[in-house]
């Protein structure tokens, strides 16, 4: 066939320019977690002098009845279903503010850019001190309201710590999440919102009914990605907290963390990157169902 | 020194979408064929094909005795004209120029030379230095054809390159183009939508639609014996008047008027006429025997200012036809008679659309 | 009366944009003080001696004795090797990461190959991976290779996991282009090495330093690698250095050092922020929303 010997010549250089990408790619992505799914059917820890020997689900098998994986995922899920939803609703905040025409504008923008460039573990150790129990500010500003306890334990308390850790993350990934919405919000026309104005509608039936839905498919995408961040979350925690106190902020990465780099552990925790995997693409599989029904709706809807 | 030849070229994307079906050409050197058809019918896809940029279903592209299938496109030694221009926008002027020469490993002196002349001849030697984003439209026009003339090709291509340019320059353009390709005496293929361009430049036309060749023929016998109705409705400006007329015996019918048909191995039941709006005009004194006669109300004028199109409703039909005649002329408002020579008359079938 | 009303009809337009324009300033004065306090008060802290930094009440406006560069100083010289690190780390793995990514974002944007949305869906899913799940693999990988404290066992992971962002968001670069570009370089004679090289690289330089910015900042703030695979001192990089300064001492926790630590680690990305903020808005929008 001499017919397609032109675009045969171009294919094979296509391969050629894409296939280092795709070595590095399956390299650090797909070997490990396939390293994962073959190594839980092992154990491998200090019993066995840290040499893998063939015992079949067993591993999976403890995985269930270990208490502490399951407090962990409910930790992971916790943290995750409040600060998406936190950022959620603050990046939405932000992103309409920053679609106003305003002075100084640019500036603003720029300063809301600030927490998602700084890392993470750096500034989680920012609010560990601002959460610090004796010289914290939240402290020091509470303590100026009355009837407001003095001192109070953050990153002590179960409960408390996990606020914090929730308060962090918000402020590390809302700018994210804003400049996401924002974008979305630039590309809905302005006309839009003026004939519906003219239908008589207030800012807030503009709001429900043209925004959000036409905002859907930007809503969900960021949902994606925060999810799977959050989900995954790890720096912040190992700086604040480090799962502390007593395992009450622990989330699954932490958990895996501790599990092969302190009790050495690898073939359970092979066994707890093979489960964190398979949840994680349950989830986002789900949500590429529903951002494809988004996707419909709002072609439909123009 | 070089033919262009397609033998049964064939494009096929989907089952369903195949813009170009079979089509078979010749272009000689010094030929300046254009494709001419609306949007969609095939035109600029069968000019990828002989550039190469696009591989072809089925069918072969020739240049002499070579059979370029399988050769690359930057090994064709074809140069195109972009629509768009397709000038470098990192590159000045003169790289853009002599990209394509340096490529080839053309000794540096003779770039230069070779640019140089170009240059001069496009009247763009005081561009070179510059880079696209500060020409002008009509400028980059120039910069894209100085690109293709340096190459000294075996075939020229060009895909709608006065498009972009406003009116007025088009047309001075245009006339430059004529002289231009008349002295590069090499095979041209130019893909336009524009008639005015298709006739002007040309010396044959080839009439696409749904990637089939319609016609293939010298402008003017595309104008005076258009080969089907697509082509004598597409060609020509205001459009020709296209009426579907019954049949009874030897004539067909118009409202009142009786048309003696044209002979005809048979009679059908349905004939199509067509009558260009520039061969009719409005009655003088006499009419000769030789003219067909159309009465009716006059319904609407648009003025050109050369010429008035006057829309005529024809008596005792709700057919309508337009005329092209001279701003000066009058007419009478209740009733006027048009009239045609019937040598001007086109008749096609009702059936195939084919000429008759 | 004319004019009464003439006053009257521009008043109250006026008033009400003044309400409006209320709220939106308690709003923007508010996202501002919620993004920068933060990372202000870090700074604050890094400047206040020992003392101003345990004073209770807490010292929001220090008065000058309070004030020091002690922290500044205590970090030493050796701080600055850990600067270097990221530095050099995240410099090559961007530029490791652009050489790779441009090439393969080139050809799924314009070459057809047949599983492409494969390798495309492949690409999307991948960038969702929380990098916990790798490190084990990795590890492993990292100690059969012998790359332990070598900066390549950092480079590369950066590289990778910045390879899909950088591959989709340039990919959408290509598409923007125009394609008689690429055509008029195919009729020219370049090849699709020759063109990508020549042409459409130069084009799109905007882009790479879009993406290049991303990674960038990405590599520099990457913890858990960085906490993994490297363990001797003077190889670790600024997130890891910093939060070692924290877990030095288990009873006292050396807040000043730490602050001045984190001011002079996260500078570099601040000057990236400052300077390129648009771009970086670009690359997080068209990274997320094309693919």
């Amino acid at each position: 066939m001499t017919q397609d010997l032109i675009r045969q010549r171009e294919q094979r250089i296509g391969w050629l320019l894409l296939t280092p990408a795709l070595i590095l790619l399956l390299f650090v992505f797909a070997y490990p977690i396939g390293r994962a799914f073959f190594l839980s059917l092992f154990t491998e820890n200090l019993g066995t002098q840290l040499q893998p020997i063939f015992s079949g689900l067993s591993n999976y098998h403890r995985l269930i009845e270990d208490g502490r994986f399951w407090e962990s995922l409910w930790n992971t899920s916790v943290f995750t279903g409040v600060s998406i939803f936190c950022e959620l609703v603050l990046g939405m905040v932000f992103a309409l503010i920053l679609n106003q025409s305003f002075r100084g504008r640019g500036l603003v923008r720029t300063s809301a850019l600030l927490p998602w460039a700084l890392p993470t573990a750096v500034m989680g150790l920012a609010w560990a001190w601002i959460f610090n129990d004796q010289y914290g500010v939240v402290n020091d500003i509470l303590s100026r309201f009355p009837f407001w306890e003095t001192n109070i334990t953050w990153l002590g308390d179960p409960t408390r710590a996990m606020l914090a850790l929730i308060v962090a993350d918000v402020w590390k990934t809302t700018p994210f999440i804003a400049i996401l919405l924002l974008a979305g919000l630039q590309s809905i026309p302005e006309d839009l919102y003026e004939a519906h104005a003219i239908d008589g509608a207030t800012p807030w039936q503009s709001f429900c009914q043209v925004t959000l839905p036409l905002l859907t498919p930007q809503i969900v995408i960021a949902l994606l990605f925060r999810f799977a961040q959050s989900f995954g979350i790890f720096d912040l925690v190992q700086v604040m907290t480090g799962g502390g106190p007593a395992g009450a902020t622990e989330t699954v990465s932490i958990y895996i963390y501790a599990t092969v780099r302190r009790y050495l552990d690898f073939g359970y925790g092979a066994a707890l990157v093979v489960v964190t995997f398979v949840l994680l693409i349950l989830a986002v599989v789900l949500a590429g169902f529903l951002l494809s029904k988004a996707r419909i709706n709002v072609s439909g809807g123009r | 020194m070089a033919t262009l030849t397609l033998k049964e070229l064939r494009k096929q994307f989907t089952p369903e979408v195949v813009p170009v079906k079979n089509i078979t050409l010749t272009v000689e050197d010094g030929e300046f064929l254009t494709l001419l058809g609306p949007s969609g019918c095939g035109k600029s896809t069968l000019l990828r094909l002989i550039a190469g940029l696009e591989q072809p279903t089925a069918g072969t592209v020739w240049v002499g005795e070579q059979n370029l299938n399988a050769v690359n496109p930057g090994d064709r030694n074809m140069a195109m004209v972009f629509q768009s221009y397709a000038l470098y926008p990192h590159m000045t002027v003169a790289d853009n120029i002599s990209t394509s020469l340096k490529l080839r490993q053309v000794p540096p002196a003779e770039i230069t030379q070779r640019v140089r002349t170009v240059a001069d001849k496009l009247d763009i030697s005081h561009l070179l230095g510059r880079k696209p984003r500060s020409l002008s439209g009509g400028q980059r026009q120039r910069v894209a054809l100085a690109r293709a003339l340096v190459r000294k090709p075996d075939v020229f291509l060009l895909d709608e390159p006065l498009s972009n340019l406003d009116a007025l320059l088009r047309e001075q353009v245009r006339g430059e183009l004529k002289q231009l390709f008349e002295s590069q005496n090499r095979p041209v293929v130019y893909v336009t939508h524009d008639q005015i361009e298709a006739m002007t430049l040309s010396s044959k036309v080839a009439v696409l639609l749904d990637g089939l060749v319609q016609q293939l023929d010298p402008p003017s016998r595309i104008y005076t014996h258009p080969a089907n109705k697509f082509v004598a409705g597409f060609v020509g400006s205001p459009q020709m008047n296209l009426l579907t007329l019954d049949c009874q015996g030897k004539v067909a019918k118009l409202g009142h008027c009786e048309i003696p048909l044209p002979p005809l191995a048979q009679v059908p039941k349905l004939i199509d006429l067509g009558i260009r709006p520039e061969a009719l005009s409005v009655k003088g004194s006499e009419v000769s025997d030789q003219e067909l006669v159309i009465g009716g109300k006059v319904f609407l004028s648009e003025n050109f200012g050369r010429e008035t199109l006057v829309s005529l409703r024809v008596e005792g039909s709700q057919d309508v036809i337009r005329a092209l005649i001279p701003p000066d002329q009058t007419w009478n408002p209740e009733y006027t008679k048009l009239v045609v020579p019937f040598s001007s008359l086109h008749w096609f079938d009702a059936e195939t659309g084919d000429r008759l | 009366m004319a004019i009464a009303q003439e006053t009257k009809a521009h008043t109250h337009p006026k008033m009400k944009i003044s309400s409006r324009s209320i709220v939106l300033w308690v709003g923007v004065v508010f996202m501002v003080v919620f993004c920068l306090a933060p990372a202000l008060w870090q700074v604050l802290t890094s400047f206040k001696t020992n003392a101003a930094i345990s004073a209770l009440p807490t010292i929001y406006f220090p008065s000058f004795s309070d004030l020091t560069w002690d922290h500044y100083t205590s970090l030493g010289a050796g701080f600055w090797r850990y600067v270097f690190n990221s530095a050099l780390v995240s410099l090559l793995s961007t530029l490791l990461c652009l050489g790779l990514g441009a090439p393969a974002a080139y050809t799924l944007a314009r070459i057809k190959l047949p599983g492409e949305s494969l390798i495309l869906g492949g690409i999307l899913i991948v960038s969702l991976f929380p990098y916990v799940l790798l490190f084990l693999g990795l590890l492993e990988i990292v100690k059969f290779v012998g790359l332990g404290n070598n900066y390549l066992a950092l480079i590369v992971p950066y590289s990778a996991i910045n390879l899909p962002l950088t591959i989709l968001v340039l990919r959408s670069f290509f598409q923007q282009l125009p394609r008689d570009l690429e055509d008029s370089a195919k009729m020219d004679g370049y090849s699709t090495v020759q063109m990508l090289l020549k042409i459409m690289i130069p084009l799109t330089i905007p882009a790479l330093v879009t993406t290049g910015i991303l990674a960038f900042i990405f590599a520099w703030n990457e913890f858990i690698f960085a906490l993994t695979f490297v363990t001797r001192d003077a190889m670790k990089t600024i997130p890891v250095a910093v939060a070692q300064i924290g877990g030095s001492s288990v009873y006292e926790i050396p807040y000043g050092p730490i602050a001045a630590a984190t001011v002079v680690g996260t500078l570099p990305l601040l000057v990236l922020v400052l300077f390129f903020q648009r771009r970086i808005v670009q690359g997080i929008t068209a990274g997320a929303v094309k693919g």
